[in-house]
């Protein structure tokens, strides 16, 4: 990788236990956008039509940039010396630390869209909060983020709609998603100890905060799919503590065939 | 031979023969992607913005900017990667507009960026066919061919078009 990164957070200003919190916090994120874009990725060529199938290439490409900012900031504050590639391509699943939610199967397009959806409504409100943060390597990264995180939310949004207020089929598909995903969405904004300090320390923002925000965005989208607001359902969570389920392996397997198979390859 | 220290002006004069690989017929120059140039003594140091986080061609244009001031001998380059302030098509010259609309994508329409606006099934953004000029076009996706570009079509040529979308 030949591009500097020119943000030179004041790295040394953190004690080494917030940097040791923030190093894994940024890595969750960056473990985020990565196993949600591969899922993405794995539409391509598969999409119901041309144009979605490049809208999820679209998205999944946007995570992709997202997900390599990341991980050169988290090596950089890890500091021994490792690239992005190595945190990528070199960790195994119960070092990453994504949500349950993002590692989910793409089922058919109808559970794509409903993972997707209740995704990008954390992500783009939390990106929007997460440009005040005090880092100013992470405030970057969320201020060029959230602008393309507004698409997707827009977009998923909207197919939410047109499935939900759609055929017969389609609301049946949709409600199936959403039986099946709906549990995997509390963890987003359920804080770990890692995030508690982090919060505190202001260097992200307080879930309590963003809540109000994603209820009503996400109230007014299923209104208008004319979809019932799942209620009373249990929460899985674990998956940002490195507890996942059985298909974070055969993602990483995958995505780490080349790097596993032959150490050190460059591309 | 003698080299002479390169000056700003002179690089920057470099940077204009450096294209976007994506649409070439666009300088990085024309796209606003150069942030800043500093020179001190032999030492050029270049800071570009991506236009979207994941854009593909980043690496090809700081490859392609190390090559052109390679050929005038400047071998000390530093590119930086530079997220704040994010890049927003307000920073596309006038010159480069007219290229690409000469070049069959549609230029951004200023001030119609989705933004923070989440106006779901609102209406599209008027745009201009570059082909027959005509007003009447419809979006067709707004997830184009590459991540910076929207797919149109005209309503009266029938042909359809990326739209370099705004940004801001």
């Amino acid at each position: 990788m030949q591009v500097a990164p020119s943000e030179t957070s004041a790295l040394n200003n953190y004690v080494p236990e917030l940097r040791q919190q923030l190093f894994h916090y940024v890595l969750q994120l960056a473990d985020t956008s990565l196993i949600l874009g591969h899922r993405l990725s794995e539409w391509c060529g598969h999409g119901p039509v041309l144009e979605q199938d490049l809208a999820m290439a679209n998205i999944a490409l946007d995570l992709l940039g997202e997900t390599r900012s990341l991980y050169q900031y988290a090596a950089e504050l890890e500091g021994k010396g490792g690239t992005e590639d190595d945190l990528a391509f070199l960790r195994i699943a119960t070092e990453y630390r994504n949500p349950l939610l993002v590692e989910q199967p793409n089922g058919d397009f109808a559970a794509t869209v409903a993972r997707q959806f209740l995704f990008d409504n954390f992500h783009y409100h939390f990106l929007r909060e997460l440009h005040a943060s005090t880092d100013e390597r992470l405030a970057a990264i969320a201020e060029k983020a959230v602008k393309e995180a507004a698409y997707h939310l827009k977009w998923t949004s909207e197919w939410l709609i047109r499935l939900g207020d759609g055929t017969e089929e389609s609301r049946q598909r949709l409600d199936q998603a959403l039986a099946s995903l709906w549990r995997y969405s509390g963890e987003l904004t359920t804080p770990t100890a890692t995030e508690k300090a982090l919060q505190a320390a202001g260097i992200i923002p307080d879930y309590a905060g963003l809540l109000p925000k994603m209820e009503a965005h996400l109230n007014h989208v299923f209104q208008e799919a004319t979809v019932p607001v799942p209620q009373g359902v249990f929460m899985m969570t674990g998956g940002k503590e490195g507890r996942h389920s059985e298909h974070l392996g055969y993602i990483l397997a995958e995505l780490q065939y080349m790097q596993r198979t032959y150490p050190g390859m460059k591309w | 031979m003698v080299t002479t220290a390169p000056t700003e002006e002179r690089i920057w004069q470099l940077l204009e023969e450096v294209s976007d690989p994506e649409v070439p017929v666009l300088s990085i120059l024309d796209l606003g992607i150069v942030r800043s140039v500093q020179v001190e003594g032999e030492k050029v140091t270049v800071s570009i913005t991506p236009t979207y986080s994941g854009c593909p061609a980043m690496n090809t244009i700081a490859t392609d900017i190390r090559l052109r001031l390679l050929a005038e001998g400047i071998t000390s380059v530093t590119i930086h990667n530079q997220l704040s302030p994010a890049w927003t098509t307000d920073w596309m010259s006038q010159a480069g507009r007219q290229k690409l609309e000469a070049y069959g994508i549609a230029p951004p329409v200023d001030g119609t960026a989705t933004g923070h606006v989440l106006n779901l099934f609102g209406k599209d953004t008027a745009v201009r066919c570059p082909l027959c000029k005509s007003d009447h076009t419809h979006l067709v996706s707004q997830f184009g061919s590459t991540a910076c570009k929207a797919h149109y079509q005209c309503d009266d040529c029938h042909e359809p078009f990326d739209y370099f979308k705004c940004h801001a």
